[in-house]
């Protein structure tokens, strides 16, 4: 095979494995957008403290997987944590919160996240835990074409998917989904019609909670698991909302989707492709400090042709 | 009930009073503690023009607080010491910052506006920490603190006199704006956009000049606080840091002209006191923050003085 070919059949799976990475971290950003989003178009909450339930999970997963020695436990351990601890906060605080406007809820969700940054410095100290890979789930893959691919991080991609078909078909077919769709519509309306709109908000607000431990506890060993982890990420789902619309599960999906493939894709190949126009070491700085920005970019163009985001409901 | 006059007067003085008692018994920390004060409570006015004149809920103000700092310690690097030479590129770097960022900002609303301003600070920060040229991660330290002719600006009694001195303006130039035809605007962009428009007035243009006034008198206050510390990092361009502003302005009284300075007041005094009583004084600090959220509506100066006359 002539150099250039096998050149660039190298990097058609090094790009392959980006885009891979890119759906891996886009589908994680779903699970915490999908949360965020739903609490939004519920409850008309702005909740900051989504990033705390994260890092809820990512630690209740650790711990129990530590204690135990079964990732799987923790990960049960993560969902259930953080839904504890999300029904816990929306029936001590934030349902107080729904009718006062959007600052009083930043400010009380900061509050929040101080909260919970400084309980979970104080139960597991400032060094970051560290959470293994199954040994089930340890080592690649071989797909098509040649790629050889982490099964764990394909694990995610395929709980990210299943999640979202799940989801959509939470909403769109049952009788919850009626209900959930009706008090986005016109809550007065269907707590007139005999539904428990306390108990359903609390419901919503820990099935996202939920979502954002599941997500916590897929990466955590992936990255290691500290306190402060959820806030970037919280950040991240902010832009996959605002790209999407609010209030929208398609919108988060189709958001997240993008977010993830282009800050990795981004970082992946920014640098060495200003390395054609420039010296090598000028071009990773510069291909990096605008790498970190591209995914901001990405919403600023959004905001210019589609304030209300891509799938938003105002136009 | 105190009228808010007299509670603004007090609030004066006693800023005023702290350092200079403080000087006289030889407690230096106490005048370092106050300046920090008069900055942040600077930093806070100019967030309360967006977000208590104006309803702009931004939560990227650190922004312009840290770019208002870089611009100083970039400046003092390539050996520019003089602080009347940079604050105008503080001010400049702050309010054109807040043109690019409120231009794109605000043509969302509501919650949208939020995550926008939450997001745009967010790049800001990746990019001094990525850009390695001033320091990167680590920061960019500023030597000797920059001069201003006449003074000695390492002397903390004096360098507190030219903050206090530029809060006194900035907060004149607030209320200035408040009273006049454009203040009134700027409310009523606040209280009711579609009246606005109905007499003739677009949202847009006067929600953008407000905003951009906002990061101008911010980025001030980060050359201020950069020169204090003397030292400029990232961590000024938070997130964190935009949710502390937030706070000053909300836990002092939002609104409310010296609000952010009774905020910023109370925090610092929070966090020496605190800080004292635990390692984990965060926690205490949330949960007074979710009291006054849920009990004490108004702040300080609304729990002190009622309600504003209008809002």
């Amino acid at each position: 095979m002539p150099r250039s070919v096998r050149c660039s059949a190298l990097s058609a799976s090094l790009l392959a494995e980006q885009v891979l990475n890119g759906l891996q971290l886009g589908v994680m950003l779903f699970l915490m957008a999908a949360g965020l989003t739903l609490v939004f178009g519920v409850m008309g909450l702005i909740n900051l403290a989504h990033g705390s339930l994260y890092m809820v999970g990512a630690f209740a997963c650790a711990a129990t997987a530590a204690a135990t020695g079964s990732f799987w436990l923790g990960l049960a351990a993560s969902l259930a944590a953080a839904a504890a601890a999300g029904a816990l906060v929306e029936i001590a605080v934030l349902r107080r919160l729904y009718a006062r406007d959007h600052l009083d809820q930043v400010l009380a969700t900061f509050a929040l996240i101080l909260m919970f940054s400084e309980a979970t410095r104080w139960l597991f100290g400032s060094f970051p835990l560290y959470l293994d890979v199954p040994r089930s789930l340890a080592g690649a893959v071989e797909l098509p074409f040649g790629i050889r691919y982490p099964l764990y991080r394909l694990m995610i991609i395929g709980v990210g998917l299943a999640v979202a078909l799940g989801l959509f078909w939470l909403i769109g077919r049952t009788r919850l989904g009626v209900r959930i769709r009706a008090g986005e519509a016109d809550r007065e309306m269907i707590a007139a019609l005999g539904v428990d709109i306390a108990r359903l908000y609390t419901l919503v607000f820990a099935l996202g909670a939920a979502l954002a431990g599941l997500a916590g506890a897929l990466v955590g060993t992936l990255q290691s698991v500290q306190v402060g982890m959820g806030e970037p990420v919280l950040i991240l789902a902010f832009v996959v909302i605002v790209i999407g619309g609010i209030g929208s599960i398609k919108g988060a999906l189709v958001g997240a989707l993008l977010v993830g493939v282009t800050d990795t894709l981004g970082r992946a190949l920014l640098p060495s492709a200003l390395g054609a126009f420039m010296e090598p070491s000028g071009a990773t700085a510069v291909g990096s400090a605008i790498a970190s920005m591209l995914i901001y970019v990405l919403m600023a163009l959004v905001l210019v042709v589609r304030p209300a985001g891509l799938f938003g409901a105002r136009a | 009930m105190i009228p808010e006059r007299w509670l603004n007067v007090a609030l004066a003085a006693g800023l005023l009073a702290v350092p200079l008692l403080a000087v006289a018994a030889g407690e230096t920390f106490t005048v370092t503690l106050a300046t920090k004060v008069a900055i942040l409570g600077l930093a806070g006015a100019g967030l309360n023009l967006a977000l208590g004149y104006g309803g702009l809920v931004s939560f990227g103000h650190a922004a312009f607080f840290g770019l208002g700092g870089y611009a100083a310690g970039i400046l003092a690097s390539h050996g520019i010491v003089s602080m009347p030479a940079i604050w105008p590129v503080a001010i400049a770097t702050g309010g054109l910052a807040a043109l690019a960022i409120g231009a794109l900002s605000l043509r969302t609303t509501g919650v949208y506006f939020i995550m926008t301003t939450l997001a745009f600070g967010q790049m800001v920060y990746y990019f001094a920490v990525s850009w390695p040229a001033y320091g990167g991660e680590d920061g960019l330290p500023i030597y000797v603190r920059n001069r201003f002719s006449g003074l000695d600006t390492l002397d903390p009694i004096q360098f507190f006199a030219l903050a206090y001195v530029l809060l006194l303006a900035a907060l004149a130039l607030t209320a200035r704006i408040a009273a006049s035809r454009f203040g009134l605007a700027l409310a009523g962009a606040r209280q009711n956009p579609a009246r606005l428009q109905a007499v003739g007035i677009r949202r847009y243009g006067i929600a953008l000049t407000a905003f951009v006034i906002s990061g101008a008198i911010t980025g001030l206050a980060g050359a201020l606080y950069a020169d204090l510390n003397r030292f400029v990092s990232p961590a000024m361009l938070s997130w964190q840091t935009s949710g502390e502003l937030l706070v000053f302005v909300i836990l002092g009284g939002t609104g409310r002209l010296w609000g952010p300075v009774a905020g910023a007041a109370l925090y610092v005094t929070l966090e020496h006191w605190l800080g004292g009583v635990s390692d984990y004084w965060r926690f205490l600090l949330g949960l007074l923050l979710l009291g006054v959220v849920l009990f004490a509506r108004g702040g300080v100066i609304g729990l002190l003085s009622g309600p504003p006359r209008h809002g």
